[in-house]
């Protein structure tokens, strides 16, 4: 028995320690509790509402663009899309064949669909068709009943209504690339849409707005299951630019086949009232995302649509230079209305022969008719007189070689030569023939046409420093002014007057005469090949018997009225064989619109 | 001291119901009403697919368990090694069938409801060993070749269990047998001799673990592991409970489980969304009820005279506690998850029935607890 007892109170010994077991096991779970529960728990419940929260993001409408007249160049358009919801039709082969039925897909879009039928989750839309037309809407509401799980979405796209007009000035938007720098949620949003040329670029924060927010309690599998909160954003900011349509119209028409750029500026305030660069393209290809052959096509076309020649094309200004060769001289002194030099056709520099345009010569001229023929002898004599630097300071306070930030992609600043320039970057010191080449607008001097419309604007306003601006003010900011003596001024005017208006002036055909409203300018014409001694002397071979990019430039840069001068045009032909022939013609056309529109 | 003197003389049916320890049932059925609601909560506010279904398989389980607390306590006795025997056999037939089928296979299918002799084994080896040691003296039971018999006959199904595999019932019977070993008074140096033994053989015993049983292991010990594959579970458990808190989210609004951020949440991970739902306090509660459930079990068993239907008690009340606290823990992150279910609550008829089986025998070894110490005499 004794056995017994003992076999029985160990039992009951042992089973207290279980028992004090068992405790101490659940007193472990209710640490646990305290600690999941009550010490960790924040860390938890945000983890739990990141779990359940998803956060979806509105795209905001994107700000309207309007020319100077308040018609719109860039706005936003109803798009339609076609979605395919698999989980909403019974039969998801026949409701896709159907819908082929009414609204057939090509092939690209037929393998895009059936790939995202396959692997997609079943609630999930999938975009079948992009860019359908109301009739096409319509059409497929009519089926409605035979198409259960198709849905009509509606979005906004970016239109260009002015299609090629504005394709430099306002550039395009277009899907957010892996290089873009994605400093907000929203750029990770598909359908989204940034600046990538242009003032779509430039003013893209401006442009994009604000994104809204939507908050949705998604279950694991991303299914939504209600919306919990909904902030709308805001709609992108518009803005005005100074172009008038109907000028950048006519400015780009003027041109027909040409490839070249014009500017058209408010000589007054610096308001760019056309700027076209030719050949464009349709930034509309853009907007979706352009495709490969349209890309080709444009980056491999000779005549470069897509630089914007008007801001980044880089030209020697030839003739258009002696403007500012005259003033520097005039200013300096150096000569004045009555100083003559002798054209005979030709004159050595050191080793070089320099010719004039005019083999022939032009005889004893002064300023205002070496302007009014252009003869080249007058500007190498004037150019070594004066010398490289006061040309120099006197380009840079017209605007030349500075930097004239309009907002558009790539713009150059062009370059303006001086000795401390040619010995710091060729490391070679300026020559006489250096100057003489410069007196002509050749050799180092490079211009952009918004830098020469910029320069004649400045000229012919009687020295106000305005600078070119394509965002339309309220408000007109103070301008400048350059000490030019107006007596210079006018003496060069005077030139210009004639360049037109002579009988024998180089510009002669395109003069107009609009109610006594004429126009003043210069022609230019630059070479872009060498012409050898060889050459020279079997004779020249006409321009016109060239390849089209062997030709010469062709500029002209001319104002309107020339008595209160309100208009400046530069225009720059590509291989465009003549200044007077082909850029002058064009500038003539453009600022006769210019007064018939009396842009105000 | 009432119950008491009805103990002589309550040996018909109706005495012994009315001897039955009322709020012991009462706390039975507390816990299955706590898993109906939940499993309601769990189909979004159904009675569908579980709710239902589970309510009647407790009142299904619930005659079983009177059925089994009616029985004569002498033929648990009687029967005890018959019944392990025969448990053992059909876990032998499972483990030869389930090669000649595929995978893994833990049932028989007896065409009206499947029979998972791992379960029966819980009860089988309880009642066997409670025999087995019930006749023993202390010498014998303090000697080595007095526990080498049960040990091997406890070792068996454990084995074959695992190679079913399911590591929970194998982990779980294995337990349940050290701790009746140790009730019995097994001395501690034995234990902690073959904790050292079997440490030193645990590598060689991972290599025979299936590739989804190491990485439950690796999961459990990292969950950030595999925070997509099998961390996930255990991940969003804990997110479970932590974003409960104190009150909970209420009943029906756990968006964890209601979003199904959560897995197996009607059964493994029931209680995580009975946590999420009812925070801590409900936690608590919901602990308490069993921890009263153990402690009657416990009662019952010091007021047991007789040697074997005490020893019963607390192996089977082992195998309840270990049932709770091992599901509880591994929903937690405090134990790799194994799948063992929470009796009472979580959705499966196997486990009901077989827990309510153990309750029945349980109820009818303290209805017989004036019974002489050994049945034998």
């Amino acid at each position: 028995m004794s056995n017994r007892n003992e076999k029985m109170q160990i039992l009951s010994q042992r089973t207290i320690v279980i028992l004090v077991f068992n405790l101490l096991a659940f007193a472990v779970i209710v640490a646990r509790l305290y600690y999941l529960q009550i010490f960790e728990a924040d860390k938890y419940k945000v983890m739990s509402d990141e779990n359940r929260i998803s956060t979806r993001f509105l795209v905001p409408p994107r700000g309207t663009i309007y020319d100077r007249n308040g018609e719109a160049i860039a706005k936003n358009e109803q798009n339609f899309q076609a979605l395919l919801i698999s989980e909403q039709t019974p039969d998801i082969e026949n409701t896709f064949a159907t819908f082929q039925k009414i609204l057939p897909l090509d092939e690209d879009e037929e393998k895009k669909a059936v790939h995202n039928i396959k692997n997609r989750r079943r609630f999930i839309p999938i975009k079948l068709k992009d860019n359908i037309s109301w009739d096409e809407v319509s059409k497929v509401m009519l089926y409605a009943p035979e198409l259960p799980g198709i849905e009509i979405d509606e979005g906004l796209n970016r239109k260009y209504p002015y299609a090629d007009l504005y394709a430099h000035v306002v550039g395009y938007v277009g899907p957010v690339s892996d290089k873009d720098k994605k400093n907000s949620p929203l750029y990770m949003v598909p359908g989204f849409k940034i600046g990538k040329s242009g003032l779509e670029k430039s003013l893209d924060y401006k442009l994009q707005g604000k994104g809204g927010t939507i908050k949705l309690e998604v279950n694991a599998y991303g299914r939504v299951i209600k919306e919990i909160e909904r902030n709308a954003g805001s709609i992108g900011g518009s803005l005005q630019i100074t172009i008038d349509s109907r000028l950048q119209k006519a400015a780009y028409e003027a041109f027909g086949n040409n490839s070249g750029a014009a500017v058209v500026l408010d000589v007054r305030n610096g308001e760019i009232l056309a700027l076209v660069s030719t050949p464009s393209f349709d930034p509309n290809l853009f907007t979706n995302g352009i495709s490969y052959k349209n890309w080709n096509e444009l980056l491999n076309n000779e005549r470069t649509p897509l630089i914007n020649k008007a801001v980044s094309g880089q030209y020697s200004p030839g003739s258009t230079f002696k403007i500012v060769v005259a003033l520097a001289a005039l200013e300096a002194g150096v000569i004045n209305m009555d100083t003559r030099y002798y054209c005979s056709g030709g004159m050595d520099i050191g080793a070089t022969r320099f010719h004039c345009w005019r083999h022939s010569g032009h005889g004893a001229l002064n300023v205002i008719e070496a302007l009014k023929y252009s003869c080249d002898i007058f500007f190498y004599e004037t150019a070594m007189r004066v010398g490289i630097d006061k040309i120099h300071d006197m380009a840079i306070k017209l605007g030349l070689g500075q930097p004239l930030n309009i907002g558009l992609d790539n713009q150059k600043n062009g370059l303006i030569p001086s000795q401390e320039w040619k010995k710091s970057v060729k490391d070679a010191a300026w020559t006489r023939g250096d100057s003489a080449n410069a007196g002509i607008g050749q050799g180092y001097v490079l211009i952009t046409p918004l830098h020469l419309a910029t320069m004649l604007a400045r000229v012919v306003n009687g020295g106000y420093a305005i600078m070119p601006t394509l965002i339309r003010r309220t408000k007109q900011q103070p301008v400048s002014k350059i000490n030019i003596s107006q007596r210079n001024i006018d003496i060069v005017k005077q030139g210009m007057f004639e360049v037109v208006n002579a009988p024998n002036g180089t510009a002669a055909r395109a003069k107009f005469n609009l109610d006594g409203i004429r126009m003043g300018g210069k022609t230019g014409t630059t070479q872009v090949r060498r012409i050898s001694m060889k050459e020279r002397k079997s004779g020249i071979i006409r321009d016109e018997n060239l390849p089209w990019r062997l030709r010469n430039h062709a500029l002209f840069i001319g104002f309107t009225p020339v008595d209160n001068p309100r208009y400046a045009v530069a225009v720059v032909v590509e291989h465009g064989s003549s200044g007077s022939g082909v850029a002058a013609p064009i500038a003539s056309k453009i600022l006769q619109k210019a007064l018939e529109l009396d842009i105000r | 001291m009432g119950e008491l003197s009805f103990a002589t003389s309550g040996s018909g049916i109706k005495q012994k119901f009315m001897r039955m320890s009322y709020s012991y049932i009462f706390l039975i059925m507390l816990l299955a009403i706590i898993g109906t609601m939940t499993l309601y909560s769990a189909a979004d506010g159904n009675w569908q697919p579980w709710a239902l279904k589970h309510i009647c398989r407790f009142g299904l389980a619930f005659l079983l368990m009177l059925g089994m607390a009616m029985i004569d306590v002498r033929q648990y006795y009687k029967f005890a090694y018959v019944f392990y025997f025969i448990t053992l056999f059909l876990l032998i037939l499972v483990e030869a069938g389930g090669h000649i089928g595929m995978g893994a296979q833990r049932w028989i299918n007896l065409g009206l409801f499947k029979l998972q002799p791992s379960e029966l084994m819980k009860i089988g080896l309880v009642l066997f060993i409670a025999r087995y040691f019930s006749l023993m003296t202390v010498q014998g039971i303090q000697s080595i070749r007095g526990i080498l018999i049960p040990a091997v006959l406890a070792l068996l199904p454990v084995g074959l269990i695992i190679l079913e595999p399911d590591l929970g019932t194998a982990m779980m019977l294995l337990l349940t047998a050290t701790i009746m070993f140790f009730a019995v008074g097994v001395q501690w140096w034995k234990f902690i001799a073959v904790a050292v033994l079997g440490g030193a053989a645990l590598p060689i015993a991972w290599n025979f673990l299936h590739e989804y049983q190491k990485n439950r292991v690796l999961t459990f010990l990292d969950p950030e592991r595999d925070p997509l594959g099998t961390g996930y579970h255990i991940i969003q458990s804990k997110i479970a409970f932590g974003s409960g808190g104190l009150f909970g989210k209420g009943f029906l609004h756990g968006t964890q489980t209601h979003l199904n951020f959560l897995p197996e949440k009607h059964t493994d991970f029931i209680f995580t969304m009975f946590s999420e739902e009812f925070g801590m306090l409900g936690s608590l509660s919901l602990l308490f009820i069993n921890l009263l459930v153990l402690a009657m079990g416990y009662l019952f068993a010091f007021r047991c005279r007789n040697y074997f239907a005490r020893l019963v008690i607390i192996g089977l009340n082992t195998n309840y506690f270990l049932y709770v606290f091992i599901n509880i823990a591994m929903v937690m992150g405090v134990l790799p998850v194994v799948g063992v279910p929470l009796p009472l609550i979580s959705y499966g008829g196997t486990v009901m029935f077989s827990i309510m089986a153990s309750f029945g025998i349980i109820l009818c070894m303290s209805l017989n607890q004036n019974a002489a110490m050994n049945f034998d005499d």
